[in-house]
């Protein structure tokens, strides 16, 4: 153990431990900007500056100092005040500070710093940037004029996702944050997974938003508007209206879409369910018909992106499914469609994800049926509070309510499709029951949840060793995918997800601030949130979803039908790099 | 071996090779080739003599002749005259500023007070071929570590020397070698910092062109004592002569068998490689030159760290700067005591500056530390041209900071700089006279490292910025009460919380001119004058009405037509179309137009 003092308390703390760490044991909360807790500790944006009485000299970045033995610091000298509050106005100084017209307004970092220093003036006038916003990409949006340097964006696509979308060009007051070659992110690998949106402290990265595109949907009389929700929002959304992290809101989500007035309020868990019917049989298809293998999921469409645009060679291993919510909108368009009465032209389909990359994803060629795309919005988690918001309704004191019929009913397996691993287990679960012929009561595959990048398990059914892996954040899968390309591991069947902890910490979900990350895992809340709810549903597997029986008897006849396969499959095609 | 009578050494360095030196030298071969002396007269291309002002330049031996700025024209001269008949071309010889003719080095005042330790093989050996530097005891240092001294003695034999690292910082190198020594680990490494970023110093390049075997030897010494067998030389682009010549250095070293596996049959390997960086300046910081290296943007990372604890590729790692390896070697042969003996009590041994700005005698000279800035400037210097008062010196580079006269006695060495505002820094030195205005000099440096900023942390990347933009408003006449605290302020802030060296820096020279030429801002600021009559806002072109006899030849020079009257009657300027380009004082001749 080391031993420290920090402002007069002693602390004590196991060795590596940075001295923000440290502080924090004793309940100092030192400010910062740059670092972001196991993604980036640079000491860059200076904030964390600490006093250094004794063990060392002057100032230091309190993120990237290690606690020793016998150091005397101060967090709040004169000097260490003056540095900071500086330090703030410069930062300021070149920054749009256009706050009420942000969405980051009152969810930023920056502006939170300057309440808790006290910034009463930006004393410097002088050159401040107005550079043009990158809109070309279909998920995220740009602005540098807000950006502040701090790389966790960088930090998060380069050391975590393992992308490098964007970095550091330019150099001295004009460092820019960007692609390479000032290019748009439509034009280089990013896989618009969000990630980079979520860490950041301010509002230079933001998903592009649909929600106008929505309302003047709903507001349009001719219109049909459907909406359908993916498993992972329910477990996020509450914290927009400050109900704690790792609360499930499913009841008064669904009152809450009927009162923004949507016309049908469906469930992306029901997708869920019949992707399930989908894959499993697809990959015990290819299991008996020596079809390619390692299979590897296709719910993801950050990891799809980067499967094309790195692992072009895995191509013929993606399941052919179409993702849960793009089977949700052609199912929509046709069954539903045909069983409401509705011409599919009249149908707009609006996805609530707790991801950026669906609204890339719904605007791939392949994700149309007859010219009728399967989906026409997709709303971020933020997004759909933002419209709650709007819509004068009191989230926090909504009565629950049950989502609208035919399409609504999903089981405990689809609610975990949410975190890591979730559809693996749920995929499991359904296989289990189909190769042994009976209803398996043991169903909670442990070995497959959990926080770990890269998980791997073998399970045995009906004598049948079937070895999977799960792997979440497309670093991971570089890694796992690396091994299974080398020979050095094989697999039947692989779950990616893009983003790390699966999509209930997908880019389109509520931004938790990098000081409440300091306390707080919201992976670990949310998806303790997504398990809870599996466990209390009645069914937990997908082949018992009454719904997706009635919608195989009455439309698509059997998984993996040719209907099924026009309707609910795609394709995937090479990417290059940069164009 | 062949034995020659004469020797001609023809300077190779980037001056003077820029000024034809390879003509002079190829016209050299061909002229004592026609004359039959080729058995005779032997052509070596050597690397700088420092005295770049006088090039390029020729030295004939065994006389020693020092002939400067050589013509090509003038070679068949000197090879008919001289190396023919004996008789030495008195026209060609250096006279310094007293235009009194010298004939050999050693009596130009601008080698007599010299002592060249790091450039004592500079301007003497041909650095291309690996031969000459052995004669002069090349690779006998590493031979010596590796067969009679244990990698502990050859740190202690550092140490003892009291060797300190020449590329700014002052750290003690035996102490940095020893830390990384301490370090368990299979792979280490040693850099060679060749990136010498301050424009205005070229000590290292002059080293690596002129003796480059001496920082490879250097660097085997340092890898045999902290126990690395690969080096890297980082040296920018734009040396492209250093370049090439590391390269044949490297490649004969390896022939030879002085770089490789099992060097001196001692079962030491060792070998080295250059990179090349593109030419910021913050590569030469070492995180970000260590960051440069392994292929990411050169950008600073927080110490600790250290390197020798976790440098390139994450393993220990020393870096040291070229002047500072040019040292070890005669450290080694000559003994810790012999080069503690020079210098002062915490600085030793000697340094090389470059001399440049206002100041006679511009070029590289390397003296012992403890040295006054009198001594450098006016003795070794040859003084300001044209008589005029000395007013500051910056040391240090971009990132130094002005010397006033009242300090040009301090013996000059790490901790006196920095004690009078100002740091070592790379060496570079220039010279300001009264016809500097302090305040635009501190904004023609601080304008220097706002663009060289690597932009990672906000102090450097917009407090530099903003200190730019006041300064700019100063020298434009649009100066506030306020502006100098301000500045004062936003500087001492910078140098306590920005992440590197080059931010902690980048304050001196608006720092140094406040506390020293404080009176010059307040006249800007308030009065709205540059009393050095340089800023141009700030300036007004008057006809002195007692003086002007009404020639009208201003007026015929002005390009605006503000200058206007009748002959024979006193000019006038119409301030509001004046647009002080001082063409009209150029022109007149009875010293009638002043600037106020």
């Amino acid at each position: 153990m080391i031993s420290l003092t920090i402002d007069g308390i002693k602390v004590e703390v196991p060795e590596n431990t940075s001295v923000l760490e440290a502080a924090r044991a004793a309940n100092i909360k030192i400010p910062t900007l740059c670092y972001l807790k196991g993604i980036n500790a640079i000491g860059a944006c200076r904030m964390c500056l600490v006093d250094m009485i004794e063990g060392g000299r002057g100032l230091q970045a309190a993120c990237v100092l290690p606690a020793a033995n016998g150091m005397v610091i101060s967090t709040k000298s004169k000097a260490v005040q003056e540095a900071r509050r500086i330090n703030l106005e410069l930062i300021l100084s070149n920054h749009d500070k256009r706050c009420l017209s942000c969405v980051r307004n009152q969810n930023c970092e920056l502006q939170k710093l300057c309440e808790e220093l006290g910034v009463e003036d930006v004393p410097y006038e002088g050159k401040s940037f107005d550079r043009p916003l990158d809109t070309g990409s279909a998920s995220v949006v740009r602005d540098p004029n807000k950006c502040i340097l701090c790389r966790r964006c960088v930090a998060v696509c380069n050391n975590v996702q393992k992308i490098g979308a964007v970095g550091a060009t330019e150099r001295g007051f004009r460092t820019i944050i960007e692609p390479v070659f000032g290019k748009s992110l439509k034009d280089v690998p990013c896989v618009n997974c969000g990630q980079c949106i979520t860490a950041c402290p301010v509002g230079a990265l933001t998903e592009k938003s649909e929600i106008q595109n929505v309302w003047d949907a709903i507001n349009d009389p001719k219109k049909h508007v459907v909406v359908q929700t993916a498993p992972a929002v329910r477990f996020g959304l509450g914290e927009e209206f400050g109900i704690p992290v790792g609360t499930s809101v499913t009841g008064k989500m669904a009152t809450a879409l009927k009162r923004i007035g949507f016309d049908k309020v469906f469930d992306v868990d029901f997708s869920a369910d019949l992707t399930i019917m989908e894959e499993g049989t697809e990959l015990l298809g290819r299991i008996k018909n020596g079809g390619k293998l390692p299979m590897i999921t296709s719910c993801s469409p950050g990891w799809i992106k980067y499967c094309e645009h790195f692992f072009p060679d895995f191509l013929d291993n993606l399941s052919t499914c179409k993702s849960p919510h793009q089977m949700g909108g052609a199912v929509i368009k046709s069954y539903y469609a045909q069983k409401a009465g509705i011409d599919p032209k009249d149908i707009y389909v609006v996805s609530i994800m707790p991801c950026t990359a669906k609204k890339f994803e719904k605007e791939r060629d392949e994700m149309a049926v007859n010219g009728l795309r399967d989906v026409d919005a997709v709303l971020t988690t933020r997004e759909l509070a933002r419209m709650i918001k709007q819509a004068n309704i009191d989230f926090k004191n909504l009565p629950d309510s049950d989502f609208d019929r035919v399409l609504g009913e999903s089981t405990g397996a689809a609610v975990i499709f949410g975190a890591t691993g979730g559809v693996m287990e749920a995929a499991l679960r359904t296989v289990a029951d189909l190769l042994t012929g009976q209803d398996l009561k043991d169903i909670d595959y442990e070995c497959v949840r959990g926080i770990d990048g890269v998980k791997e398990a073998t399970v045995n059914i009906a004598g049948m060793d079937i070895k999977v892996a799960v792997a979440s954040g497309t670093g991971n899968a570089k890694k796992l995918l690396e091994a299974v390309r080398s020979g050095e591991k094989e697999y039947h069947f692989i779950e990616v997800m893009g983003c790390p902890g699966g999509c209930v910490t997908g880019g389109g979900q509520p931004i938790v601030s990098a000081q409440d990350k300091l306390n707080i895992n919201p992976y670990v809340l949310r998806a303790k949130a997504t398990y809870a709810e599996d466990a209390g549903k009645p069914k937990r597997k997908s082949h018992e979803n009454e719904e997706v029986k009635l919608l195989y008897k009455e439309f698509l006849g059997e998984p993996n039908s040719h209907k099924a396969h026009e309707l609910l499959h795609t394709h995937y095609h090479a990417r290059p790099k940069y164009q | 071996m062949d034995i020659f009578r004469s020797h001609v050494l023809v300077c190779g360095g980037t001056g003077c090779t820029s000024s034809e030196s390879p003509k002079i030298m190829d016209k050299f071969v061909e002229e004592i080739s026609n004359a039959g002396l080729d058995k005779e007269v032997k052509v070596v291309r050597t690397g700088c003599f420092g005295l770049c002002e006088a090039g390029p330049v020729v030295i004939v031996y065994p006389e020693g002749c020092f002939y400067s700025r050589v013509k090509v024209s003038d070679v068949p001269e000197i090879v008919s005259e001289h190396l023919l008949k004996g008789r030495i071309v008195q026209r060609l010889l250096y006279h310094g500023e007293t235009k009194e003719i010298e004939m050999s080095l050693d009596h130009i005042g601008f080698y007599k007070k010299q002592k060249r330790i790091a450039l004592r093989n500079c301007g003497v050996i041909d650095p291309e071929r690996i031969e000459e530097y052995i004669a002069f005891d090349g690779y006998k240092a590493l031979g010596k570590c590796l067969t009679e001294y244990t990698p502990q003695q050859v740190i202690d034999i550092i140490k003892q020397s009291g060797l300190r690292g020449r590329g700014g910082g002052g750290f003690p190198t035996g102490l940095k070698w020893q830390f990384c020594a301490n370090e368990k680990n299979e792979q280490k490494y040693v850099i060679c910092n060749a990136d010498e970023g301050d424009p205005g110093a070229f000590m290292d390049r002059s080293v690596l062109e002129g003796d480059p075997h001496a920082v490879l030897e250097a660097m085997a010494i340092a890898g045999y004592a902290i126990g690395a067998n690969m080096g890297y030389i980082y040296v920018r682009a734009e040396y492209p002569i250093a370049v090439k010549r590391l390269e044949i250095a490297i490649g004969q070293a390896r022939e030879m068998g002085l770089l490789g596996k099992d060097i001196f049959g001692t079962g030491f390997d060792f070998d080295i490689e250059i990179r090349l960086g593109a030419g910021a300046f913050v590569c030469g910081e070492e995180m970000a030159l260590i960051s440069s290296i392994e292929g990411h943007r050169g950008e600073p990372t927080p110490k600790p760290p250290f390197p020798a604890q976790k440098g390139l590729f994450g393993k220990p790692t020393i870096i040291n700067n070229v002047e500072t390896f040019a040292n070890v070697a005669q450290i080694i042969l000559n003994g810790p005591e012999w080069f503690a003996s020079m210098g002062t009590e915490k600085s030793k041994g000697t340094k090389v500056f470059a001399l440049g700005g206002k100041i006679n005698n511009t070029g590289l000279v390397e003296i012992p530390m403890g040295t006054t800035l009198r001594e450098i400037i006016y003795d070794i210097g040859g003084g300001i041209p044209g008589g005029k008062a000395f007013k500051a010196a910056q040391t240090g580079g971009p990132s130094g900071g002005c010397i006033p006269a009242s300090h040009l006695d301090t013996p000059i060495d790490y901790d006196s700089l920095i004690s009078i505002g100002s740091m070592m820094g790379s060496g570079g030195l220039i010279v300001m006279d009264e016809d500097n205005c302090m305040v635009d000099v501190a904004r023609f440096f601080l304008d220097f490292t706002v663009d060289e900023s690597c932009g990672k942390c906000p102090p450097c990347r917009i407090g530099t910025k903003r200190m730019l933009e006041i300064l700019e408003r100063i020298v434009n006449g649009q100066g506030e009460e306020g502006d100098i605290e301000k500045l004062e302020q936003l500087g001492e802030n910078i140098k306590n919380a920005a992440l590197c060296g080059l931010g902690k820096t980048a304050p001196n020279p608006v720092l140094s001119t406040i506390k020293y030429f404080r009176h010059e801002y307040e006249a800007h600021i308030r009065d709205k004058k540059c009393p050095a009559g340089h800023c141009k806002a700030l300036l007004s072109y008057v006809i002195d009405k007692s003086k002007c006899i009404g020639c009208s030849a201003c007026a015929k020079v002005c390009p605006t037509g503000a200058i206007s009257g009748k002959i024979k009657e006193p000019f006038e300027i119409d301030q509001s179309k004046c647009i002080k380009c001082g063409a009209c004082i150029g022109k007149c001749k009875f010293g009638a137009i002043e600037k106020k």
